[in-house]
C-alpha cells in the first residue's frame, strides 16, 4: 500500500461558499484540488461535488464534468501563448457545450461574453485585449484567467495560488475583483494560497494541515502538489 | 481542435516553416524523380512510331536501337549498301530509311538518309515530320535541320553550313570544301529529330570521297568492297566515317587534299550506320526479323523497337529503382525530421496541455492535437513540394528538354502521383501518432500539475 498524500476524514464545502485554504508547500493542497477536478480519484472513500460522486464516474465523464462545471486559476503560466486574449477567454467554451451555450444566453456570443468578462476585470482596453498574453503583465494575465475560469458560469471555481505572483497591492484588487464575478454567477470559490493576510474576506478559512492527517514529510516533494 | 492545431504551429514559425520545408523538399525530389522517370519512358517511347523493324550490323538489340533511333552511343558496325538493297527488295517490306551516323555540325548529329525519311518516319502515335520553314532537301547539298538546331544555331532556309568528322563539339576535321544549304527546317517533335541535321546519303558520300582518298575503311568494309582509292593502305587509319569515336578523332590531314580528284563514291561501296523497316503486315515482322538475323551476306542484326526498348528498361530499371528508393528515402528523413521536432517540443508544451485539460480538454483531444500538427505540417509540406514541383517544371522544362531531350508535360498529376502523396500523407499521419501518443500518456499521468 502507498502512503498517502492526503488523508482527509470530512470535508464539507457549501454551495457559493468562498473558502480559503492555506498549508505550507508540499502539504498536499493540489493533489486535493486534483480530487476535487476530478483529475485524481480517491483511493478510498467518496467525493461528491454538486451532488454527484464524481469518484463513481468514468474517466470521460470526469474531463466533461470538469469542462462543464469547474473553473481554474492557477499560480503562473495559465495562458496558451499563442491564442489572443479573448481566445483564451473562449477556451473552456470549445469543450463545454454547457459552458458555451450559458455564455451565449449572458451576452450573445462566446466572444462577447469573454469581452464582458475582461471589461468587469479591469481589462476592458481594446488595445489591452488584442495584444499577445505574452506581452501582458502578470497581473494582467492572471485576470485573463479569471475570466477564462468563469465564462460559461461554472459553479466551483478554483485558484491554486492565484495570486502568488502578484504584488501586496495587486493581490487584494485581484481577489476582490474574482469575489465579485463569483458572487454574481453565485459560484463556489475554493481559494489555495499560503498567504494568510488574504483569508480574512472569506467565508471560511481552513489550514489544510488540520484536515490532513497525513504527516508532512520535511522536505519531500512525493505529494506531486505544485508548492 | 485543428484552428488550435494551426495557431501553435504558427506560434512555433521557425521550427514548423523549417519542418515543412524539409517535407516539401522530399515530396518534390519523389515527384520529381518519378515523374522524371514516367515521362522519361513516355518520351521514350514516343520517339518512334510505325516502325516494324531497325536493322544494323550485328550488335546488342539495345545498342542498336539507341544509337539508331535515340542517337545515343556509335555503332561497331556499318552495314554494306549491297544488303539495305537486299532486304527492302524483300516483298514483305512496305519502305526502308537508311539512316548514316557519323558526322555532327556544332555537337549536333548529321544524319545521311533518303526522303524516305521524312515520307515515312513516325513519331509519337503516328506523327509524321512536318516542315515549319523551307522545303525537303533537292539537292546533295541541301540539309533540312530539326528544329532545335535551326532555333540554337539561329539557322534559317538558305544558311551554308560545314559538317564536322565525329561527334563532338569541336572537331578538327571539318569538311570545309564540302559546305551544305539548310532547305528547311523540321517542326519540333519532342524527340532526337530535333538535334539532328539531315543530309542525303548522295551529299554524304561526296563529302567522305575525299576521306576515303586518304585512308582506308574499317578492315571489314576494306575487305567487302575492296575500296581501289585506298592510297595509304600500309597506314591504318580510324577513318570509317560512320563510326565516329567521339575524343578519339584526329586531326585530318586535308593539307594535301586534293580537290581534282576528288570523287563521288559509288554508292555500291556505301555502307550505313543502320535502317528502318516498315512492313506491308505486321505479322511478318518475325519472319523478315529471322531472315536478316540469319543473312549470308553478311552479320546483321534485327529488331522489333518495342521489345528492344524492354529490354532497355531492363538495364534503366535498376538505376531506376535505386534513385527511387533514394528518394523515398529522403521522404522518411524529413518526416524524420518533424518527429524530432515535435518531440522536442513536447517538453515545454507539457505545460500547455495541462492548462488544456485544466478547461475541459480530454486525453484525446490532446492526442488529435499534436497528431493534427503532424498531419498539418506533412500536408502543408506536400502542397509547399508539389507547387514547388510544378514551378520547377514550368521554368526547367525547356533546359530539359534542350539538356536531356526529355519533354516533361506540366498536366495534373497522375493517380500513381497522388497515390505517393496519399503515402506520404499517410506515413506523416503515422509518424504524428509517436509524439501524440506520448503526449497522451503525459497529460493522463500530469493531470493539471506540472513542475518546470
Amino acid at each position: 500500500m502507498p502512503p498517502y498524500i492526503i488523508n482527509i476524514d470530512q470535508l464539507a464545502i457549501l454551495r457559493g461558499e468562498r473558502v480559503f485554504l492555506r498549508g505550507p508547500s508540499g502539504s498536499g493542497k493540489s493533489t486535493l484540488l486534483s480530487v476535487l477536478a476530478g483529475m485524481v480519484t480517491p483511493d478510498e472513500g467518496r467525493i461528491r461535488v454538486l451532488d454527484r460522486d464524481i469518484g463513481a464516474l468514468g474517466a470521460a465523464a470526469r474531463d466533461r464534468y470538469r469542462a462543464d462545471h469547474i473553473g481554474f486559476v492557477f499560480q503562473m503560466f495559465n495562458l496558451i501563448p499563442y491564442l489572443s486574449v479573448v481566445e483564451n477567454v473562449c477556451l473552456p467554451c470549445g469543450f463545454s457545450d454547457r459552458r458555451r451555450q450559458r455564455a451565449i444566453e449572458q451576452a450573445g456570443s462566446v466572444a462577447a461574453e469573454a469581452r464582458r468578462l475582461l471589461d468587469h476585470l479591469d481589462m476592458s482596453d481594446p488595445q489591452l485585449q488584442s495584444r499577445p498574453v505574452t506581452e501582458l503583465s502578470v497581473g494582467q494575465q492572471q485576470r485573463v484567467a479569471a475570466a477564462r475560469a468563469l465564462i460559461g458560469a461554472p459553479e466551483l471555481v478554483i485558484a491554486d495560488e492565484p495570486t502568488s505572483a502578484l504584488d501586496a497591492d495587486l493581490r487584494q484588487v485581484f481577489v476582490d475583483l474574482l469575489f465579485a464575478e463569483c458572487e454574481r454567477v453565485n459560484a463556489t470559490l475554493v481559494f489555495v494560497s499560503h498567504d494568510v493576510t488574504l483569508a480574512a474576506v472569506f467565508d471560511r478559512s481552513l489550514e489544510f494541515l488540520d484536515i490532513n492527517r497525513v504527516a508532512l514529510p520535511v522536505g519531500s516533494g512525493q505529494s506531486g502538489a505544485a508548492d | 481542435m485543428f484552428a488550435l492545431a494551426f495557431k501553435s504551429l504558427r506560434n512555433r514559425k521557425a521550427t514548423a516553416m523549417l519542418t515543412v520545408l524539409s517535407i516539401a523538399l522530399a515530396v518534390m525530389l519523389l515527384l520529381g524523380v518519378d515523374r522524371l522517370r514516367q515521362e522519361s519512358r513516355e518520351s521514350f517511347a514516343a520517339t518512334i512510331s510505325g516502325t516494324d523493324l531497325i536493322v544494323g550490323a550485328r550488335s546488342s538489340p539495345v545498342q542498336l536501337l539507341l544509337y539508331s533511333i535515340f542517337r545515343i552511343g556509335n555503332p561497331a558496325n556499318n552495314l554494306s549498301w549491297q544488303s539495305y538493297l537486299a532486304i527492302a527488295d524483300l516483298d514483305q517490306v512496305a519502305w526502308t530509311i537508311p539512316i548514316s551516323l557519323g558526322d555532327s555540325h556544332r555537337g549536333f548529329r548529321v544524319v545521311g538518309t533518303t526522303t524516305a525519311y521524312f515520307e515515312h518516319f513516325r513519331y509519337a502515335h503516328d506523327r509524321t515530320l512536318t516542315l515549319v520553314a523551307g522545303e525537303l532537301p533537292g539537292d546533295d547539298h541541301d540539309v533540312v535541320l530539326g528544329s532545335e538546331v535551326a532555333r540554337k544555331l539561329g539557322y534559317q532556309p538558305g544558311n551554308s553550313l560545314i559538317i564536322a568528322h565525329g561527334a563532338g563539339e569541336v572537331s578538327f576535321s571539318l569538311h570545309e570544301d564540302q559546305p551544305f544549304t539548310v532547305s528547311g527546317v523540321l517542326a519540333p517533335t519532342g524527340t532526337p529529330v530535333d538535334r539532328a541535321l539531315h543530309v542525303t546519303l548522295d551529299g554524304l558520300d561526296d563529302v567522305h570521297a575525299d576521306e576515303v582518298q586518304h585512308g582506308v575503311q574499317d578492315p571489314l568494309a576494306a575487305a567487302l568492297q575492296a575500296l581501289p582509292r585506298a592510297r595509304r593502305s600500309a597506314e591504318p587509319h580510324d577513318d570509317d566515317h560512320h563510326n565516329e569515336h567521339a575524343g578519339d578523332e584526329r586531326p585530318e590531314d586535308h593539307a594535301d587534299n586534293d580537290h581534282h580528284e576528288a570523287h563521288a563514291m559509288d554508292a555500291s561501296q556505301r555502307s550505313i550506320s543502320a535502317f528502318l523497316v516498315g512492313l506491308k503486315s505486321r505479322a511478318a515482322a518475325l519472319s523478315v526479323q529471322r531472315f536478316i538475323n540469319e543473312y549470308e551476306g553478311e552479320p546483321l542484326t534485327a529488331i522489333l523497337p518495342g521489345v528492344a526498348l524492354q529490354e532497355v528498361w531492363v538495364v534503366v530499371g535498376a538505376a531506376e529503382g535505386t534513385l527511387r528508393a533514394v528518394s523515398a528515402l529522403v521522404v522518411l528523413v524529413g518526416l524524420t525530421g518533424m518527429l524530432v521536432a515535435l518531440l522536442t517540443s513536447l517538453g515545454e508544451r507539457r505545460r500547455e496541455m495541462a492548462i488544456l485539460r485544466s478547461v475541459g480538454a480530454r486525453p484525446r483531444h490532446v492526442f488529435v492535437l499534436i497528431l493534427g500538427e503532424a498531419i498539418l505540417l506533412t500536408v502543408l509540406g506536400i502542397v509547399l513540394g508539389v507547387v514547388a514541383l510544378y514551378a520547377g517544371l514550368v521554368t526547367g522544362q525547356s533546359w530539359l528538354e534542350s539538356r536531356l531531350g526529355l519533354f516533361i508535360g506540366v498536366g495534373w498529376p497522375s493517380w500513381h502521383e497522388l497515390g505517393l502523396i496519399g503515402l506520404v500523407g499517410v506515413a506523416g499521419g503515422l509518424i504524428g501518432l509517436v509524439p501524440a501518443w506520448r503526449i497522451y500518456r503525459y497529460s493522463l499521468s500530469d493531470g493539471m500539475t506540472i513542475r518546470i
